[in-house]
């Protein structure tokens, strides 16, 4: 058994546009496999991923918002939303998709996975990390 | 390589996977199993609709491991372990009943 590592990915841009959100998802998805301590983290623009009511038909893109709710049963519950970047865009937690996970360990009672955090407890987030992939 | 289905001809990518899931219809499943001389059962198609289902919610192919917990969450224990889903798809449930269900390979699957 190989030692467990810290990963955060870190989601900066808006979900279309670039393909940067979509990938960083996928490479979230394939990872989730190896079983490591993952969190995800959503500032700048990146926290427009998480909105609700996404619609791509104007762009001929296809919306990948879904696919975000699949991630408590890939076991991917850590979801770190910078609270300034939200405030910087006129967002609040309201804003975004309500994304959850059942804790195994709790009777698979249904939890937040999105937690709202400052800019300063977003560094300190970073900064216990082991491997940080930023997109 | 293309696939006839009920006269239809609908094109698949290099692995077989349909090109345009919209495509789809029940006929696919029947003439890729026949393929890989398999008769398609109740069950093969309880897991087939559950993949139509999960893509439609999530949008996303779930991984095998993904696939098992949720299977087993909707139709039991005994349902929802890799031994009973290998015993319906031989070649892998996430890739075989993927592909019959006209979703894409699942995520992550080399």
């Amino acid at each position: 058994m190989s030692e467990t590592k810290k990963f955060l990915y870190l989601n900066r841009k808006a979900p279309y546009g670039t393909i940067y959100a979509l990938e960083s998802l996928e490479v979230v998805l394939i990872g989730a496999a190896f079983e490591q301590d993952v969190s995800l983290a959503f500032v700048d623009d990146g926290v427009f991923q998480l909105t609700k009511g996404q619609n791509t038909k104007g762009i001929g893109m296809k919306d990948f918002s879904p696919t975000y709710r699949a991630l408590g049963d890939y076991d991917v519950n850590k979801l770190y939303v910078e609270k300034e970047s939200l405030e910087e865009r006129g967002l609040s937690l309201d804003d975004l998709m309500p994304l959850t996970y059942e804790d195994e360990d709790d009777d698979y009672a249904e939890k937040d996975s999105i937690r709202v955090v400052s800019r300063a407890e977003m560094a300190q987030i970073m900064d216990e990390q082991d491997v940080i992939l930023s997109f | 390589m293309p696939i006839e289905v009920n006269g239809k001809t609908l094109e698949t990518d290099e692995e077989g996977y349909l090109s345009d899931l919209n495509q789809w219809e029940p006929g696919v499943a029947d003439v890729m199993s026949k393929e890989d001389d398999l008769v398609l059962t109740d069950e093969h198609w309880d897991i087939i609709n559950f993949l139509r289902e999960y893509y439609e919610e999530y949008q996303i192919a779930p991984a095998v491991r993904v696939l098992t917990k949720a299977v087993g969450k909707k139709m039991g224990k005994d349902k929802g372990n890799s031994k009973y889903l290998y015993s319906l798809f031989p070649y892998g449930p996430a890739k075989q009943a993927c592909r019959y269900a006209g979703l894409p390979k699942p995520t992550g699957c080399v």
